[in-house]
């Protein structure tokens, strides 16, 4: 029988490595460290409600960490196409 | 002997998360911190959902191991496609990689 603490364990261990992440938008230099900082904290988040979904045995935290990394991928699209283009 | 496949995977995912956000904050370039968060959160995300698919499917969950099959196959999808896009972008803004000895799509792009 396995122990499900660990899952809810490895979830505090992510937010961690979350917290590490999100410091890169607090004091990169460039606009692209930030949005890059943002996207992967965001991936980060995602895999931690997959472990706290198993953890509290709720399907519904993976549907609602879906939406979340839809919508961050939406906005790095924009911030994307908002460097990309030229200011002429 | 499932237990330690659960185990062994969940490490492997938790160790590639961390080093990717040491990556983040210890590389010195736009293209370097890119290459290191994005290759090592989608890499990460797809051990850790594989972990959780084989707990759902040893206790016979399968609506949690169909949504986390979902959540994985958006985030290979996506991660690769936004990190192209802040590239491309990146580079059009007239950031340069500082230790490229020689920089190719500067004789390319007009």
């Amino acid at each position: 029988m396995i122990d499900l603490f660990i899952f809810f364990a490895a979830a505090i261990i992510l937010f961690l490595a979350m917290a590490i992440s999100i410091l890169r938008a607090i004091l990169g230099p460039t606009i692209a460290d930030r949005v890059i900082s943002v996207d992967a904290s965001t991936t980060i988040s995602l895999s931690a409600f997959i472990l706290l979904a198993v953890f509290y045995k709720q399907v519904i935290l993976i549907d609602v960490a879906i939406v979340y990394a839809m919508l961050s991928f939406g906005s790095t699209l924009y911030f994307a196409h908002y460097l990309g283009e030229k200011h002429d | 002997m499932i237990e330690l496949l659960i185990y062994a995977m969940l490490f492997i995912g938790i160790t590639f998360h961390i080093l990717g956000a040491l990556g983040l904050h210890r590389f010195s370039d736009v293209y370097m911190r890119l290459h290191a968060s994005t290759l090592c959160t989608t890499f990460g995300t797809i051990f850790i959902a594989l972990s959780a698919i084989t707990y759902a499917i040893m206790f016979s969950s399968i609506q949690l191991a169909a949504h986390s099959a979902f959540a994985v196959v958006f985030v290979m999808i996506a991660g690769a496609t936004g990190s192209h896009a802040i590239a491309r972008a990146a580079y059009r803004s007239g950031i340069k990689p500082i230790i490229a000895l020689d920089d190719a799509l500067s004789k390319v792009e007009k």
